[in-house]
């Protein structure tokens, strides 16, 4: 795998003039790409790539306007993007890069086992505030999130608060997920939340409508925090060009442990 | 010596370069701070202008990440100035003590000895003190809170209760009785008013002890932390101004056949009383300042505690909200969340500017009155 990237590579500095690679979009999506170029502008001298964190929703718009060559979304394109598309004369052609699922996770010693989506919803927003009102141990419940700036509350945020609900005023931030799992090991009544990579033995992660988080429930999104990560391109890349080398790159090796580092699900080899 | 009309103009000349190098040294730093107040000024000003200061300093909702953000610092503000408070009332009454302990009660070589040690204490980073309030005090918080508080509660209600019993029955019983009469009366009193205070202790320690802590990062433990950053500087300050009311005033004192006690407290303490507040300004800049441990010890909850003294709640502090969304918030659009943090810092900035206003006022006046008096 790794040889054929190379050889990609390789192929795309002769064959191709393009060594100029332009990505826009998403922040959750960011450091992947991020990382991608970084390990591409190593391997090849010549290529120049930048990338750009507007947002999902300026990255489209970039991708329709042509100031970009890739555009990373954490969502798939909204149908009124499609149409903007469509009648621009772009086809858009999604290529899924990862997954993204956050474990929900409470002290080890909690009896509860699992949760409603929208009982965790109603925790966050302060509705039920004692463990005993989802069946649990007569004790406040001490809610915990990632800071506001972090792409993983992004996640949570619009996986499962949704856009109107406002988070309770007595949540503690923590800011980084490393965090949040100590403060959840260290608090009885504690619930947060952190990337899959940093869910272990010292806390419990919840199920969620029934289902446990692992990284086959994230990818078969039977989990219900969890979702796709996108790179979206104009029309099918050419197969031996920069685009389709660099998007490649998520399913190699290299590409893997890459996502792995940086907390996602790598996309699963097919077998 | 004579000089030469030459020589003359060239010492002339270097004179004047020499000055104006130092001016130039000095203004240096002082543009330096100016500098600092107009470009924060310069990006905290769109957002009052897009906002208003109603918005900022009234309201306390606090949603910079949802679909319509809203900017409300009250809550924050109410934040910092509870932490920073709570840290100078649990550092200064220590601190002075133990500079008077230092400059006058203890022997020189003990001072010797003990005064660098403590200097060493505001050399150790914030970020490992921040570490200890996450890793031990938050979970001895939690787990034994109620019990450490109902300790401490017994070092201060014991000795303040009873001497309190003591002159209240001192003073209830009347004047007009004599001899026996009055000492009994005087005794029942203050058996009475023991029991009372007794009553008070036993109630105050049992309600702590049932006391749950359900969360660790709270106030109380920034507030401990910044207390105990503050205390080097508070000593360190007050006990160079002991030291600077000198020997001459001591002596002169113990000539006139004063005690040791009266001449550290009605002689040195009244002469060194500016700087020993300098020494507690300086304290109260330390907390207010304070980032990294605010950032991992407070919780970081936008919300103002209820009731307002309750400090076992989650906290927000400015310092802390600029630290960690200063990351994220978008500089390039130039979004209000970006400027809104400018405007926390300038907020930061006039209060500190306020307080060392105030304080070298307080000093330059305190001066005056010991000069004339």
């Amino acid at each position: 795998m790794m040889v054929m990237v190379a050889g990609a590579l390789a192929g795309a500095r002769t064959v191709c003039a393009q060594d100029k690679l332009a990505l826009d979009g998403s922040t959750t999506v960011g450091p992947i790409a991020k990382a991608f170029a970084e390990y591409t502008m190593r391997q090849n001298q010549n290529v120049n790539i930048t990338v750009s964190e507007s947002g999902s929703g300026n990255g489209a718009k970039a991708l329709l306007n042509g100031t970009c060559d890739i555009a990373n979304l954490s969502r798939d394109l909204k149908e009124s993007e499609r149409q903007a598309m469509e009648q621009k004369g772009v086809k858009p052609v999604a290529h899924v890069v990862a997954y993204d699922g956050l474990p929900v996770i409470v002290h080890p010693s909690n009896r509860v086992k699992g949760l409603t989506l929208e009982q965790v919803r109603d925790i966050y927003t302060g509705k039920v505030t004692n463990w005993k009102q989802v069946g649990g141990a007569d004790l406040p419940i001490v809610v915990i999130s990632r800071d506001t700036n972090s792409g993983t509350f992004e996640t949570f945020k619009e996986l499962v608060l949704g856009k109107e609900a406002k988070i309770c005023e007595g949540t503690e931030y923590t800011g980084s997920n490393g965090g949040v799992r100590q403060r959840v090991q260290m608090t009885k009544g504690a619930i947060g939340f952190a990337g899959l990579g940093f869910v272990d033995r010292s806390v419990k992660a919840l199920e969620i409508n029934g289902v446990a988080p692992s990284a086959e429930t994230v990818v078969a999104k039977s989990y219900p925090i969890s979702r796709e990560l996108f790179m979206f391109t104009k029309g099918e890349p050419a197969p031996d060009g920069l685009v389709a080398a660099f998007i490649g790159l998520s399913r190699s090796e290299k590409g893997r442990e890459i996502i792995e580092e940086i907390g996602f699900v790598p996309v699963p080899e097919k077998k | 010596m004579i000089l030469t009309e030459r020589e003359r103009a060239q010492r002339k000349l270097l004179g004047l370069l020499g000055r104006g190098v130092l001016f130039a040294v000095t203004s240096v730093a002082a543009l330096a701070v100016l500098a600092i107040i107009f470009f924060i000024a310069r990006d905290a000003w769109p957002f009052f202008q897009q906002h208003g200061a109603g918005a900022f300093f009234l309201s306390k909702a606090w949603y910079p990440a949802h679909a319509t953000p809203q900017f409300g610092a009250a809550a924050i503000i109410a934040g910092s100035l509870l932490v920073t408070a709570t840290a100078v009332v649990l550092a200064v009454p220590p601190g002075i003590f133990a500079a008077l302990c230092l400059s006058d009660v203890l022997p020189f070589g003990v001072r010797q000895v003990v005064k660098p040690v403590i200097e060493v204490l505001a050399a150790i980073p914030s970020v490992a003190y921040g570490f200890f309030a996450l890793v031990v005090l938050a979970p001895l918080l939690q787990d034994k809170g109620g019990r450490l508080l109902a300790a401490a509660w017994c070092v201060l209600a014991v000795p303040v209760l009873s001497l309190a019993a003591v002159v209240a029955g001192d003073l209830l019983t009347p004047e007009r009785l004599k001899g026996l009469a009055y000492r009994l009366v005087r005794g029942l009193l203050t058996a009475l008013f023991l029991t009372a205070g007794g009553a008070v202790g036993v109630w105050g320690w049992r309600a702590l002890t049932a006391l749950q802590v359900p969360s660790g990062v709270n106030a109380l433990n920034a507030s401990v932390i910044l207390g105990v950053m503050a205390l080097p500087t508070i000593i360190s300050v007050s006990e160079d101004a002991l030291q600077a009311a000198g020997r001459e005033l001591r002596e002169g004192s113990y000539a006139l056949g004063a005690t040791r006690a009266e001449t550290l407290f009605k002689v040195v303490v009244p002469a060194s009383v500016s700087g020993m507040f300098s020494a507690v300004l300086l304290g109260v800049m330390r907390a207010l300042g304070e980032t990294m441990v605010v950032w991992m010890a407070s919780g970081n909850a936008a919300q103002i505690p209820k009731p307002w003294f309750n400090l076992l709640q989650p906290v927000r502090t400015l310092t802390a909200t600029i630290a960690g969304d200063m990351g994220e918030a978008d500089q390039m659009t130039g979004s209000a969340h970006y400027h809104v943090l400018f405007a926390m810092g300038l907020s930061l900035l006039v209060f500190s500017f306020a307080c060392n206003l105030a304080g070298e006022r307080i000093v330059a006046r305190q001066r005056k009155r010991l000069r004339g008096g």
